[in-house]
């Protein structure tokens, strides 16, 4: 099966919705002429031309709220943001305009609209630039947010986010732009709401999304070469949240770790743990064991992010700690 | 004819938001005169419609009053000349986007009394079905696309109904109201510029009634109470207009949206209006002073206008009376619908949260 980078992954499944559908276009900051900041819709403009690759003024609150407009016109907009803590200038559009507005007017209001924004730390950007608000968003109503962690769940998931009729939030961790993984030339969607597993085990499970998949995957090698079989899942999806395949593998393996490369406190993980001890408890073996980045600003200087950042050891750590395993 | 618009540009000697502000604000309240025979449109459905808001209104109030009504109620008492006068220059095809003061936008575009009513009661009747209230109607089948509570987070909602509009290519135009209030938020200017800069076609009108809830707008905005021509616009046409006059409103506005459907891109109407209520339903306008609330209300439009109408032989009492009378049953009628119609049932809680 032929490898792809993440970025391409993103890349094909944009093109595919510009050709197939006109009522898609796209809006953000230095996507058409400069070819976007991670270059994901570098060629676009001269594929698709200006109508359909719109290069917006630095408006945030203005483009995100044209997206929402156009789609309640019954275009299908995709806005890129250019960093996810950018989102914070258009939050209002995104939670009380594009989430609420389908309920406010009793159904008679959709708002076909994917928004997609790099996230997370590891690139050294500081504290402005390194956060992971689909954790924030996870929590409204009336959107729908997914963070694929591979070149796979990549194209699947935008696939599906473009078709849906809902706000969708892509969150594409920045560090993730160039890895590869093995993608298919035959067509396929992920549908959203669905965690994955990721890897098959029995005496543990370990939950992640995103960029935490890395650590977590590199902790399961880790306990595999001592004898411990980790059940990896990726969320794949914050909202919905896809507790029915967690809750089967903690009842299965009776241990869990929940694992994010955000910051720990407050974050999607903390709804995870709450709802496994609700409805798993009995099962368990020891505490449901939380691991996060370190509730601090992020930090520019390499050394300093990398420790903030959450690593296989701090998975190993809780597993340890929680399990003695 | 006379225009009763002045273009941008000119300076202005008279006193922004006075109630004499009306190019014939010496000579009589509404501002008829021999030109207006001439301004088509149907006089008396102008009247309609401003009698219609102000009865809706006046029963929001009592019906707010006897706890059939809650949350936040923002009446358009005082600005009904403005809402009708450019509503009435519009076409099927298109939008309107209002703010939180909206039900005259609303009836103004003909939704369903009843319905709006019943959305006001929390009923299942309602236009949102009772999801909504007061700050958030909505009837998309006639193209009014909200009432919105954010203070102007509706704007660039309104730049994206008319790129949708500009990118179909359809010959629709998108009206966004909005007051004095929302020019200082960053959205007001972000998507200003954003509509020049795409030249959309967009209609945006200002309706200046000289408060931000209890904050006299030269109390709050650098460059004081006379938006024009001092007002940021980003090289949008802009006109001002007397917001009491309903057809010096329509003409102001039948200009402007020819000049949008011929690709002259994004206007801007400044309206100079007033509310004689409080910002909302609990406000006990502490502060401004009755005399100046007393000195605008001597401009009441729904009650010059007929007076006007008659004198100038246009309408005769009988025929106003007439409207009057049926206009008032409609209301009244409207509140028993929503009395008697049904609450939601608890199972629309989860309805119409995804599509």
């Amino acid at each position: 099966m032929p490898e792809i980078i993440y970025r391409e992954a993103i890349k094909r499944g944009l093109e595919e919705a510009l050709e197939r559908d006109p009522r898609v276009f796209m809006m953000g900051e230095d996507i058409g002429e400069y070819g976007g900041a991670y270059a994901v819709t570098d060629g676009f403009l001269e594929k698709f031309g200006p109508e359909r690759i719109k290069d917006t003024p630095i408006s945030e609150q203005a483009f995100m709220g044209a997206g929402i407009g156009a789609a309640a016109a019954g275009l299908r907009p995709i806005i890129e943001l250019m960093s996810i803590s950018f989102s914070l200038v258009a939050f209002d559009q995104i939670v009380n305009m594009a989430a609420n507005l389908r309920y406010m007017s009793g159904g008679q209001i959709s708002v076909p609209m994917v928004i997609r924004a790099p996230t997370g730390a590891g690139v050294q950007l500081a504290a402005t630039h390194s956060q992971s608000f689909e954790t924030w968003l996870a929590e409204v109503p009336g959107m729908k947010v997914v963070c694929p962690s591979n070149s796979y769940d990549a194209l699947g998931l935008i696939r599906s986010a473009i078709k849906d009729n809902n706000p969708v939030f892509v969150a594409e961790p920045a560090l993730l732009y160039g890895a590869k993984a093995e993608v298919p030339d035959e067509y396929y969607e992920i549908e959203l709401g669905k965690a994955r597993i990721a890897r098959a085990g029995s005496n543990i499970t370990l939950v992640s999304y995103g960029y935490g998949m890395r650590p977590v995957e590199a902790a399961a090698d880790r306990l595999s070469m001592v004898g411990v079989s980790a059940e990896v899942i990726d969320l794949r999806s914050l909202n919905p949240l896809d507790m029915d395949t967690v809750v089967a593998s903690v009842q299965k393996t009776h241990r869990v770790v929940v694992v994010d490369s955000a910051r720990r406190t407050g974050g999607i993980m903390a709804e995870v743990a709450a709802e496994v001890q609700q409805r798993a408890a009995e099962w368990l073996d020891g505490p449901v064991m939380r691991v996060g980045s370190v509730d601090v600003p992020w930090p520019y200087s390499h050394d300093l992010e990398q420790k903030v950042l959450t690593d296989s050891d701090d998975v190993l750590n809780a597993v340890s700690e929680g399990y003695g395993l | 004819m006379a225009s009763r618009t002045k273009p941008r540009g000119k300076n202005s000697s008279k006193t922004a938001n006075s109630p004499k502000a009306g190019k014939n604000g010496a000579s009589g309240a509404a501002g008829l005169d021999e030109s207006d025979v001439a301004i088509k449109g149907d006089h008396l459905e102008l009247f309609r419609q401003m009698f219609l808001i102000r009865e809706f209104e006046l029963a929001c109030g009592e019906n707010y009053a006897r706890g059939f009504i809650r949350g936040f109620l923002h009446l358009y008492i005082g600005q009904e000349a403005t809402g009708v006068g450019a509503i009435s220059a519009l076409g099927e095809n298109d939008y309107i986007v209002s703010a939180y003061r909206d039900h005259g936008h609303a009836l103004a575009r003909g939704v369903d009394v009843n319905r709006a009513m019943a959305e006001l009661f929390g009923r299942s009747t309602g236009l949102s079905k009772g999801k909504g209230g007061s700050m958030h109607l909505f009837d998309a089948a006639k193209g009014f696309m909200g009432g919105h509570a954010i203070v102007g987070a509706h704007l660039p909602l309104a730049a994206g109904l008319a790129l949708a509009q500009q990118y179909e290519k359809t010959e629709g135009i998108t009206m966004c109201f909005f007051g004095d209030g929302s020019t200082n938020q960053g959205v007001y200017h972000e998507t200003l510029n954003l509509a020049a800069v795409w030249q959309l076609p967009i209609l945006f009108l200002l309706e200046n009634n000289g408060y931000g809830m209890g904050s006299a707008i030269e109390r709050v905005r650098a460059g004081g109470k006379d938006f024009y021509p001092g007002l940021a616009t980003y090289g949008i046409p802009a006109v001002e207009v007397d917001g009491m006059d309903v057809l010096a409103v329509k003409e102001a506005t039948e200009i402007a949206v020819g000049n949008i459907r011929a690709g002259g891109g994004p206007q801007f109407i400044e309206a100079k209006t007033f509310r004689f209520v409080g910002h909302s339903y609990a406000d006990g306008q502490k502060y401004r002073g009755r005399e100046e609330v007393a000195e605008w209300e001597e401009r009441d439009p729904v009650v010059t206008f007929p007076e006007n109408l008659i004198k100038m032989g246009l309408a005769s009492k009988e025929q106003i009376d007439r409207v009057k009378a049926e206009t008032t049953a409609v209301v009244e009628n409207a509140v028993k619908f929503a009395e008697e119609s049904p609450n939601p049932d608890p199972t629309e809680i989860f309805t119409d949260v995804l599509a």
